[in-house]
């Protein structure tokens, strides 16, 4: 057994303990914080079947596929899954479309695969970044955001470069 | 935006077919979204139901403020200049541990407060401060410590063991936001210069 499987249980275990000593009432407490994301989910619904349908299209068109294969001699030169280029295009500019991108790449090649887990760890490291930067800063007189695109940008660019590399090095 | 990208998407997918003979694929691939779309929304909130619920315990017991509270130093480290008592930081340190949590419907009210609050504090005119940029790199980088949507997708796919890429999340999650709030700053000095 690893590490990583012992971490969610015992967190659970945890807050459990901690919320019964704080006398939190546990039912009511986690009912209410459950119900709040199941609404979530509700509301993402819509915009994931429009991109499900986009992705699904053009994965079946073979489009994916030819765009996969004439990035395949530079994307294995960076030793980077090729399967996992649509994904990292797509994630800083939607979410939605890069879950069902990764529900995608986790189908056709196994979770855990390589390209699967570089694409999970692509996913789980990095975020919508134009949505955030434009959210953040509608809510203030700010008009220039100066830098800040172009910083976050970097940041998933290493992300993009960095999650191949750390893959590959704890999975030998 | 997403929509100009949808339809340029839907429109390559359909040119794609007619000139690769894969009409067929593409028409049942139609038919089919809508039944994945839901199948995968299933999956995701059966997930995100656990984890919200789990989580509105931590934050009714006082773990969030108590991890607000471990933050607050560390942050100061990253936000300088300012004030000792000032509000701004207060609002950053709980919108990270929302995000830490994974909490991503608290974080993001939490966040656009701190930044009205450090626009407040800061009145930086039509230019972002330093501080604002850093706040909204922040939350544009993923500082979630369990990537539990992540892991809902791999079980659901047939997983041996779905957290297994943890450590190298955090790693590349770690490493990612170091690179871009350095990025913020050189560019900062950069910026400072042109002036």
């Amino acid at each position: 057994m690893d590490i990583s499987s012992i971490v969610m249980p015992v967190l659970i275990l945890g807050i459990f303990a901690w919320g019964l000593y704080k006398k939190v009432d546990i039912l009511d407490t986690f009912c209410e914080g459950a119900r709040d994301n199941l609404k979530t989910a509700v509301e993402l619904l819509p915009t994931l079947t429009l991109l499900m349908l986009g992705v699904g299209m053009l994965r079946a068109s073979g489009a994916l596929d030819a765009l996969t294969s004439l990035a395949a001699p530079l994307m294995q030169k960076l030793g980077f899954p090729e399967e996992c280029l649509p994904l990292a295009l797509l994630r800083p500019v939607s979410g939605s479309g890069a879950l069902s991108i990764l529900e995608n790449v986790l189908n056709e090649n196994g979770p855990d695969s390589f390209a699967g887990r570089v694409a999970s760890v692509l996913m789980g490291s990095t975020e919508t970044t134009f949505y955030t930067v434009a959210v953040y800063f509608a809510a203030t007189r700010v008009k220039k955001s100066r830098q800040a695109l172009p910083a976050a940008l970097a940041g998933d660019l290493t992300a993009f470069a960095l999650s191949a590399l750390a893959v590959r090095l704890i999975f030998k | 935006m997403i929509g100009y990208l949808l339809s340029f998407i839907i429109l390559a997918a359909v040119v794609c077919s007619v000139f690769g003979g894969t009409a067929q694929q593409v028409s049942a691939a139609v038919i089919s979204s809508g039944a994945d779309a839901v199948s995968l929304t299933l999956t995701l909130a059966g997930a995100m139901a656990v984890w919200g619920g789990v989580m509105r315990i931590a934050e009714k017991s006082g773990l969030t403020k108590n991890l607000t509270k471990v933050l607050k130093p560390i942050l100061r480290f990253v936000f300088r200049g300012l004030d000792r008592d000032s509000r701004a930081l207060g609002a950053i340190a709980m919108n990270v541990s929302a995000n830490l949590l994974g909490l991503g419907n608290a974080a993001t009210p939490l966040g656009i407060e701190a930044m009205k609050q450090l626009e407040r504090e800061e009145k930086p005119g039509e230019r972002a401060s330093l501080n604002m940029i850093k706040l909204a790199v922040i939350n544009a980088c993923s500082v979630e410590l369990i990537p539990t949507t992540v892991a809902a997708l791999r079980a659901r796919a047939g997983s041996a063991s779905p957290l297994d890429i943890l450590p190298c999340v955090i790693i590349v999650s770690v490493c990612s936001l170091a690179a871009a709030l350095t990025a913020a700053e050189l560019l900062e000095i950069g910026d400072k210069h042109g002036h």
